[in-house]
Formats: structure tokens, C-alpha cells, sequence
């Protein structure tokens, strides 16, 4: 680790308990690269996760962190962020954490816009309770709960986060870490709902059903599958069939939740 | 200055009590009878510079709550039976990582979405016992409009001494019932507030016990101090550990927080208890009914008393243990098919004769129930 980094983490809590090859480390390294990168004042940030492989990510992270109930992490962070605007509030989130337990607050955060920034640790697959499927597990992979190949359709979480409400939204991957900095650090200066999609890998649970063991080969299926938004803009449907888009799909301005509610608080007081 | 006389409603003396007690944030999601509280919330918390949210969902409030709380306001939700059940995940949540708050549970008819704007008592087992593991819990029950004022200031207080989520279990007739209150003067009301880290304190342990008495003061996100909150057992630095004597510390200490200071947290009142045979446990509008079918047989010259609990959880075991040996039966009468009842008859050791008087139809028990009940009971029906 870069001697500069280590005061982002708690160097004591370290080694991590997640497993060889796994990529969470890495986008770990990136929303802390990114946080270095903008000088954000480290006592100001308040890095809030749910449940699962990804969620253990802020405990080893030095700043306010909260390790909140499955699904729940982006109801904790809007209680944190209404109540003292002053804070960077970041969610750090997995797949099935977000997309379903959690799917609920995730729309309802986009659509109020509330300035948080949500990072999505998507590797297609239930990590900590060892490889079920999750909502943006593909058509045909396999998982421990899909023995006979998955039928269920996946999120396009994206899409998804813009059509709720987001104000900044984009992806990247585990292979592409400058282009996923920068993704987080635009992220992180925006004013507003942001979503950064981050395509990781899990080697040991999604790899290991799915012919990709080992590490190295699951990130030349990130790097083979992947496209950027401005090449795949030329594709038909059929040829963007199995591909990761990446880039950043959506920026806009738009009032900010608590920015609001401070304007209904000035409004009522004026009137008292 | 004292505020002139008004006629309130429960729900309306919960929110003016919590605003007294220092609420400053409020998320909720809609749902009858307590949805009064959420509105009037919404309305009085921005004059007073606090923050008023309508969640997605219970458990979004619930958890947007904690999350408030942990940023040092003093924060509460309020919900009825089925809200109440989807809160349970995070009730635990606060319970296990020590964050004040409050929850206002108005009783409704159940099980399930049952009758929704009728009175019941059917969560009491729930209130205690609602989230999963073993948990510490404050809940208190008031009978009267002036009351519910003065108890939610109460389990705003006992929330923020004990560092333990409060409840506040009212049923329907209490939330929406009007009586002429008279608040008191803001000045006169004892205020509790959570106790900080001391200054001189060198790398914060947030579930450190500094000062010996089982309640680890509390920093807020937000004041400098980085520090960690996980709902996974933890040690006293706040990171996870499965080590058995580190659970086993925990846990007694947050049980021990709350039994250790049983003469604070209880409240109870006793009437007429001294010469009495039969004693009539009761709370909540219940205990309305109770006190006038006592008055009743008093007049008779019948020697009934009663115990109106305030404090439902933990139990007031040493309200029915110090009862004189003169008391022949106990008669508990709650509107659920009988919960509370089980408690007492615990309690009782069987050195009383402990009977139930339940009704769960969505009306209230009348005090001529009681009365037949009571007679019953003494044997000259």
C-alpha cells in the first residue's frame, strides 16, 4: 500500500477476510484512491454499508463507518445525511444487498435525490452465504440456488438508478481501475443521488460454477465482455447481447434533498 | 409560564412531549391510528429546526432513525401493529449497538392488518420479544391523554440514560382520545440527554464502559471521533468478534444496564392495595376501565385494589411480590387473549390465585366486565 493511503485504513483490522482473487480489496482501494485523490477532509466522511461480502469493506476503512442490517444501508445513510448535511455520506453496497433486499431504499434514495454516493460492489452473486443468485446473477450462469442454469432476468442497475432518479450515474469494473477513480471521484463531487456501478469478480463462488476459478481468468472475461458507452452507442441490441457497457451514462443538476429541506425549515422559521 | 389549558389528543400530547424532550427527528411511514403523529411531526420539528422525513417504507424508518441518532439528534418513528412488526430487524439493531431512539407502537387489532382503527393490547409479547436474540428494551404504556406527554418525554430520557431503544406502547383509544391537558412550563421539564466521551479520552472505544456503570458514552458521527458501529457482536474497540467471552460480556452488559437500575426504569401506580383480596393489574385505557370498577366496589365496601403499570417492560415483578399475604387474586385484564397474564402469574409463584380478563374483539373492556370478572373471581357472582 502506498505509505500516503494508510491513514484511510485501519491498518490493524487488516489482512481482510475476503477471499483469494477476490476484487473487493481493489474497489476498496478505489473509493480510497478517489477520496485521496479530491482531498476530502477524512473527519467528514461517514461510509455506511449493509450486509455481505462487500459490506465488511468500512470496517476497515477510518471514518465514521456503520455496518447497518441487510439491504438497509441507504436508509441509515438518509437518516445520517438529513440529520447532519455536513457529511460526505458514502454507501458502500453489494449486488444483492442493493438490487433485492435492498431495492426499495435504492430507487426511493435516487428519486429524492438526496446527496449520497452509492457504490455498488455488483459480482453477480451471494459471496458471504457462498454463491446463490442474486438479481443481477445473468440468464444461464450457475449458482448454488440455480443447479440447473439461472432463469430469473438481471437488473440493468444503471438503467435503473436513472429511470429512480439519479442525478450522476455510471460503471465501471475491477479491470479498468483509473477509469473507475475517476467514475468515483465525479461521483463523489457530485451534488446529488450518484451510482457507480463496479462490475467485481468472485472467483470462489461465481467463478467456480461458471468455469471461470480462477481470478486471472474472470478478469479477462471483465476485460473481453466490456465496452465503453461511446463505442457501444454503435451496436444493435443483438451485438450488445452479454457486454459490460462502462462510462458514464447520465449527469444532471436537480435539487438536492436536504438542500430542501433547509429551504422548509428557512420558510417556516421566516414565518414564525 | 405555564400554558393555558387545551383539549388534545394522545397523538398530538406524544408529539408535543417528544419536541419537550428534544426529538429533532422524526421518520415514518404512514399507517393507522398513529399517523397523526407523523403529520403533526411533519409540521411542528422544521420550526424547531429539526428534520421530518416520510420513508419509503417501517424499515427505512427505523433505520433512517438509528442513522440520525448516530449523528448525536434525538430521533423517533411511530407505527402501529403490522409497521411495528417490519421495524423489528432494526429495533434489534439499536438494540445490540446501544443508539437511542424511540418507537411509538399505537396498538391496533390484529393479527395481521386485522382491525385498523380499533383498540387492542395484543403487542405486548411483541414489544418485548420482537426482534430476534436476546435484547435489552424499555416500554412504557399511558392511560391518559396528560400522560402519554409525560411518558414520551420519559422514554425519551430512559432512551438516551440507557443508550436503549424506548418504547412507547399506546393502543387506540389512548392516541386518539381528546382530554383538556395542561402542559407544563418547558423550564420545569427534566431533560435527559446521552452522555459524551470525556475530552480527555485517547482513541475512543465507543462499548468501552469508562465509568463502570454499564453505559458506554456515546460519540456522534460527525464531532472528529472516527470510530466503527456493526450490528455483528463486537468487542468494546466496536469491530466484530465471535470470541465466547466477548459475547458473553456483551450481552450481560446490556442486560445488566437495565436490571441494575430497575427502581429508575419502573413506574407503576397502586391503588388502594393495602387492605385488598383481589388486586386488578392493568395499562394503557384498560386500566381506565379498572379504576372505575374499583371506585365502583369500593363503594360497595368491597376490598378490590389495582396496579396500573406504566412501565410494561422489564416487568414490575416487585409490584406483585410486595403485595401482603391478604391478597387472594390476582385478575389482569388486557385487550389481547391473554399475554400479560403469563408475567404475572410468574411473578405470583403461585402464592396468588392469578386470573385473566381478556377481550380481543376490537371494544374495550367496560368497567362492568371488570366488575363481573371480579366478582367471579371472589366467589359471589
Amino acid at each position: 500500500m502506498r505509505k500516503e493511503l494508510e491513514k484511510y485504513f485501519r491498518t490493524e483490522k487488516l489482512p481482510h477476510i475476503w477471499c483469494p482473487g477476490c476484487s473487493h480489496g481493489i474497489l476498496t482501494g478505489a473509493v480510497i484512491r478517489a477520496i485521496d485523490n479530491l482531498k476530502l477532509d477524512q473527519k467528514k466522511i461517514c461510509i455506511v454499508s449493509g450486509i455481505g461480502c462487500s459490506s465488511r469493506a468500512p470496517g476497515y476503512m477510518n471514518f465514521y463507518t456503520l455496518h447497518t442490517t441487510h439491504g438497509r444501508a441507504l436508509a441509515f445513510a438518509t437518516g445520517i445525511k438529513l440529520a447532519n448535511p455536513d457529511l460526505k455520506v458514502i454507501v458502500l453496497t453489494g449486488d444483492g444487498d442493493c438490487a433485492a433486499i435492498g431495492g426499495n431504499h435504492f430507487i426511493h434514495a435516487a428519486r429524492r435525490n438526496i446527496d449520497i454516493t452509492t457504490v455498488v460492489f455488483n459480482n453477480n452473486i451471494y459471496g458471504m452465504t457462498s454463491g446463490q443468485y442474486s438479481p443481477m446473477t445473468p440468464r444461464g450462469a450457475y449458482a448454488t440456488t440455480a443447479p440447473y442454469g439461472n432463469i430469473d432476468r438481471s437488473f440493468d442497475l444503471c438503467k435503473l438508478a436513472q429511470s429512480a432518479g439519479a442525478t450522476y450515474v455510471a460503471r465501471g469494473t475491477v479491470y479498468h481501475i483509473p477509469q473507475l477513480i475517476k467514475l468515483i471521484e465525479k461521483a463523489l463531487q457530485h451534488k446529488g443521488f450518484s451510482f457507480v456501478d463496479a462490475v467485481s469478480i468472485c472467483p470462489t463462488y461465481f467463478g467456480r460454477k461458471n468455469k471461470m476459478a480462477s481470478p486471472v481468468k474472470m478478469m479477462e472475461f471483465i476485460r473481453d465482455a466490456s465496452i465503453p458507452i461511446k463505442s457501444a452507442e454503435k451496436l444493435s441490441k443483438e451485438e450488445l447481447a452479454g457486454k459490460i457497457v462502462i462510462g458514464e451514462f447520465y449527469e444532471e443538476q436537480a435539487p438536492e434533498y436536504t438542500e430542501e429541506y433547509a429551504k422548509v425549515i428557512e420558510k417556516v422559521r421566516e414565518g414564525n | 409560564m405555564s400554558s393555558e389549558a387545551r383539549l388534545m389528543q394522545g397523538n398530538e400530547a406524544c408529539v408535543e412531549g417528544a419536541i419537550a424532550a428534544g426529538m429533532r427527528f422524526y421518520a415514518g411511514y404512514p399507517i393507522t391510528p398513529s399517523t397523526e403523529i407523523a403529520e403533526l411531526s411533519a409540521e411542528k420539528l422544521p420550526k424547531v429546526g429539526g428534520k421530518f422525513i416520510q420513508m419509503e417504507d417501517e424499515i427505512a424508518s427505523m433505520g433512517a432513525v438509528i442513522g440520525a441518532s448516530l449523528t448525536g439528534l434525538k430521533a423517533m418513528t411511530a407505527t402501529s401493529g403490522p409497521g411495528f412488526s417490519l421495524k423489528q430487524e432494526n429495533i434489534g439493531f439499536a438494540s445490540l449497538t446501544e443508539v437511542p431512539c424511540v418507537i411509538v407502537n399505537v396498538q391496533r387489532g390484529g393479527p395481521s392488518t386485522g382491525l385498523p382503527t380499533l383498540p387492542a393490547q395484543g403487542d405486548v409479547m411483541q414489544a418485548r420479544w420482537g426482534t430476534h436474540g436476546d435484547h435489552p428494551i424499555i416500554v412504557l404504556s399511558p392511560s391518559y391523554v396528560k400522560e402519554v406527554y409525560e411518558l414520551t418525554i420519559r422514554a425519551f430520557n430512559l432512551s438516551e440514560k440507557y443508550r436503549v431503544p424506548c418504547i412507547l406502547l399506546m393502543d387506540e383509544v389512548v392516541a386518539h382520545m381528546r382530554e383538556k391537558v395542561e402542559l407544563p412550563d418547558p423550564s420545569t421539564i427534566k431533560i435527559i440527554n446521552r452522555k459524551k466521551p470525556a475530552p480527555s479520552i485517547v482513541n475512543y472505544e465507543p462499548y468501552r464502559d469508562y465509568d463502570g456503570d454499564g453505559i458506554p458514552p456515546m460519540a456522534s458521527f460527525g464531532e472528529g471521533m472516527s470510530f466503527h458501529v456493526t450490528g455483528l457482536i463486537h468487542d468494546v474497540t466496536g469491530f466484530p468478534s465471535t470470541n465466547a467471552r466477548v459475547t458473553e460480556a456483551l450481552i450481560n452488559r446490556l442486560m445488566k444496564k437495565i436490571f441494575d437500575n430497575l427502581d429508575d426504569i419502573l413506574d407503576y401506580e397502586s391503588i388502594f392495595v393495602e387492605d385488598a383480596e383481589s388486586v386488578v393489574i392493568s395499562f394503557g385505557s384498560t386500566a381506565r376501565s379498572v379504576l372505575r370498577a374499583v371506585h365502583l366496589m369500593r363503594q360497595e365496601g368491597q376490598k378490590i385494589g389495582m396496579i396500573r403499570l406504566k412501565t410494561i417492560w422489564p416487568f414490575a415483578h416487585k409490584a406483585i411480590q410486595n403485595l401482603s399475604s391478604q391478597v387472594k387474586n390476582l385478575i389482569v385484564a388486557e385487550m389481547n387473549f391473554g399475554q400479560m397474564v403469563e408475567t404475572v402469574r410468574a411473578s405470583a409463584g403461585g402464592r396468588f390465585n392469578v386470573v385473566g380478563l381478556n377481550k380481543f374483539n376490537g371494544e374495550l373492556i367496560t368497567p362492568d366486565e371488570v366488575i363481573v370478572k371480579v366478582r367471579e373471581v371472589m366467589g359471589h357472582a
